[in-house]
């Protein structure tokens, strides 16, 4: 499971890096995304894979830490997606803004060889 | 027992902007005075309530820390907010900067796009929090609510050219937030904590395998905060964003550079100091040698460039560079005069920017074309000598004003520049009983500090002489009262720093003491205890067993 997963973000953060290496603003966005969800399954990651722990603690019986998954990734993940949605979707109202003005969406604002 | 109310304070400049913010953003356009008095009045309160931080960190306070637990959960688990003597310095900064920046904006600024004041109102908010908090995920929260309103700030008064360098800007910064998250999620599955002075009281107890992941995981969220305080080669995008930027918001970008490196200050010193074991003194290296190279990046830069917004983004690189190298210098006495140098820097170039906004209505477009000729053509007679014609008041302010920013970014004496260079060159020659003498990399730093002021001296004479000397053709500029005041006003500060150096030099000593006493910090935060609860009235004898719910018919 941990090489499925390890395999999984890097291939999907290394596309995203590909991406926003591109030069068209929307290309860079999905890169953006890319790489947020990357990150995301990575905090995931750091409170230990494990199968079947629940986060919380069953109503009316004495919880057992140890047989709990750890919250605190993903109490993390879930700000982090939280503000990487909202960065992401103020870089599309940007993006939008500099192809209304500059009439193009290379990232530079204006055609190579203009 | 209850907490003294002064233990409030440490949470007032967090909570203060964000009540602002929030009542400005429904204000529609137009009541501009009601929206200016608004946001004025929050600052001026941030600005008492920082130099009352200063006060309790200095003098009644145990040891100069203040911790406040938030939601009254004790340390490790909860959120403390820190305020010692370094971060209440550091509210004072931001404080005065957001006056000068705010009064700047009044008469024209803040009006030509919409909600410049809660913007700017949240961007205090989220400076403030990354001075205080002393956890690493809040940590991030606050450099992502102080980005998000510099994102909306730098477009304000939205063109082309402020499109452009914002798509880098936010890229850039977005891609550095997820370098932060990596490094925060690293750092928490080695130490299983995210509260930094629990994380250094954990850092000797570490086994090697897990010592190697949590030096990459702060490798790489150092990587974050050196975009920010755009080391070389992660600066590429700052003089660009600056020199785009409208004036009050470059006041408050050329703050935010200085966060990224306070914070990496205050995480290196906690973290590596020199009880942590094997990993003391990490990655010390790296920041000295980037550092220099960064103060090379932007001497050149200032030397390469012809227009005042790019000096000033270039001279804001040489400063922090400055202030990364002092850092991985490692030694105490350094860090409390690269800590003067830190506020006398960024009080001169707060006042540069404000500054060329207005020195650039001088230059009308027929004064620009004959400085240009004259350069290109290297003109050697010049016009004829000025004949008798008096110096127009506002054009004697400029100038001077122009002077004593270019003295103090520079370091040439009398002003605070001079005294900050002196400080550092001082504190590098004699280094203390039991240090180490003046190696091979110290006498490389005072070389590249001082011909960084050479350079300085150099590009900003340039410009000087260039606008004010050569401008025969051009008309005395119209200045607002409003715009002249703030600049006038960190001159002040800057005058005041200088005659005022020995205190404040101690304060900061002092400062510098505490944030390299790691131990301190770990016992006083992790030892706080939460406030006791009311106590509750003695239970009811326990109840019969509820009996099953009825069945609903």
């Amino acid at each position: 499971m941990e090489t499925v997963l390890a395999l999984g973000i890097g291939i999907v953060f290394a596309s995203g890096i590909w991406l926003i290496l591109r030069p068209r603003t929307f290309q860079v966005l999905i890169g953006l995304m890319l790489m947020s969800y990357a990150v995301n399954l990575f905090i995931f990651a750091m409170g230990r894979l494990a199968v079947d722990r629940p986060p919380l603690t069953p109503a009316g019986a004495v919880p057992d830490p140890a047989a709990l998954a750890d919250p605190v990734p993903q109490a993390l993940v879930l700000t982090a997606i939280v503000i990487g949605f909202a960065t992401t979707a103020l870089y599309l109202v940007v993006m939008i803004g500099a192809r209304g003005l500059a009439g193009t969406d290379h990232v530079d604002g204006e055609e190579p060889g203009e | 027992m209850n907490v003294a109310w002064t233990q409030h304070l440490v949470v007032v400049p967090i909570v203060l902007p964000l009540l602002c913010g929030a009542a400005l953003a429904p204000l529609t356009q137009g009541r501009h005075r009601l929206k200016f008095a608004l946001a004025y009045g929050s600052v001026l309160a941030l600005l008492a309530n920082a130099l009352a931080l200063v006060a309790l960190a200095d003098g009644s306070w145990p040891d100069g820390i203040g911790v406040y637990l938030a939601a009254n959960w004790a340390a490790p688990f909860g959120i403390a907010l820190v305020a010692d003597r370094l971060a209440a310095g550091m509210l004072v900064l931001t404080a005065i900067l957001a006056l000068a920046a705010l009064h700047y904006a009044q008469p024209r600024w803040s009006r030509i796009g919409v909600h410049f004041h809660p913007l700017f109102q949240f961007l205090l908010m989220g400076i403030n929090g990354a001075f205080l908090t002393h956890d690493l995920f809040n940590l991030f929260v606050f450099f992502e609510v102080m980005l998000a309103a510099s994102y909306g700030l730098v477009l304000h008064g939205y063109n082309v050219e402020r499109l452009r360098a914002s798509l880098q800007y936010i890229a850039v910064n977005l891609v550095a937030a997820l370098f932060f998250l990596v490094g925060t999620a690293l750092v928490y599955a080695t130490t299983g904590t995210l509260n930094m002075a629990d994380m250094a009281g954990r850092v000797g107890a570490l086994g090697a395998a897990d010592l190697g992941l949590l030096k990459t995981g702060i490798a790489v969220l150092a990587l974050a905060f050196l975009v920010k305080a755009a080391m070389w080669p992660l600066g590429f995008w700052l003089p660009t964003t600056y020199a785009a930027a409208s004036p009050p918001v470059a006041v408050m970008l050329v703050l935010m550079t200085k966060v990224g490196a306070y914070v990496i200050l205050r995480l290196w010193l906690l973290v590596f100091s020199d009880g942590a074991g094997e990993a003391a003194r990490y990655g010390y290296d790296a920041l000295l040698w980037g550092g220099m190279a960064t103060i090379v990046f932007g001497a050149a830069g200032m030397l390469a460039t012809d227009t005042a917004g790019r000096l000033a983004g270039y001279a804001a690189i040489v400063s922090s560079g400055t202030l990364l190298a002092v850092i991985g210098y490692g030694q105490a006495s350094l860090v409390a005069a690269g800590l003067y140098y830190f506020i006398a820097s960024t009080v001169a170039l707060a006042g540069f920017v404000l500054l060329i906004e207005l020195v650039d209505r001088i230059r009308t477009p027929g004064a620009a074309i004959l400085a240009l000729t004259a350069e290109a053509y290297a003109v050697e007679d010049m016009p004829a000598e000025p004949k008798g014609k008096g110096v127009p008041a506002a054009m004697a302010f400029l100038s001077l004003a122009f002077a004593a920013c270019a003295l103090t970014i520079a370091g040439l004496p009398p002003l605070s520049g001079f005294v900050a260079k002196f400080g550092m060159f001082h504190a590098l020659i004699n280094p203390g009983p039991g240090l180490p003498a003046i190696g091979a990399t110290g006498w490389t730093l005072m070389a590249l500090v001082f011909a960084s002021g050479l350079v300085a001296i150099v590009s900003l004479m340039r410009f000087g002489v260039r606008t004010f000397w050569a401008t025969e053709m051009a008309a005395p500029p119209a200045l607002h009262a409003a715009e002249v005041a703030p600049v006038a006003g960190l001159l002040l500060v800057s005058v005041l720093l200088t005659v005022q150096a020995a205190p404040v030099f101690d304060y900061l000593a002092r400062a510098s003491h505490d944030i390299h006493r790691p131990g301190l910090y770990v016992d006083r935060v992790l030892g706080m205890p939460p406030v006791p609860g009311p106590v509750l009235p003695a239970l009811p004898p326990a109840l019969p067993p509820a009996s099953p719910p009825a069945e609903a018919p």
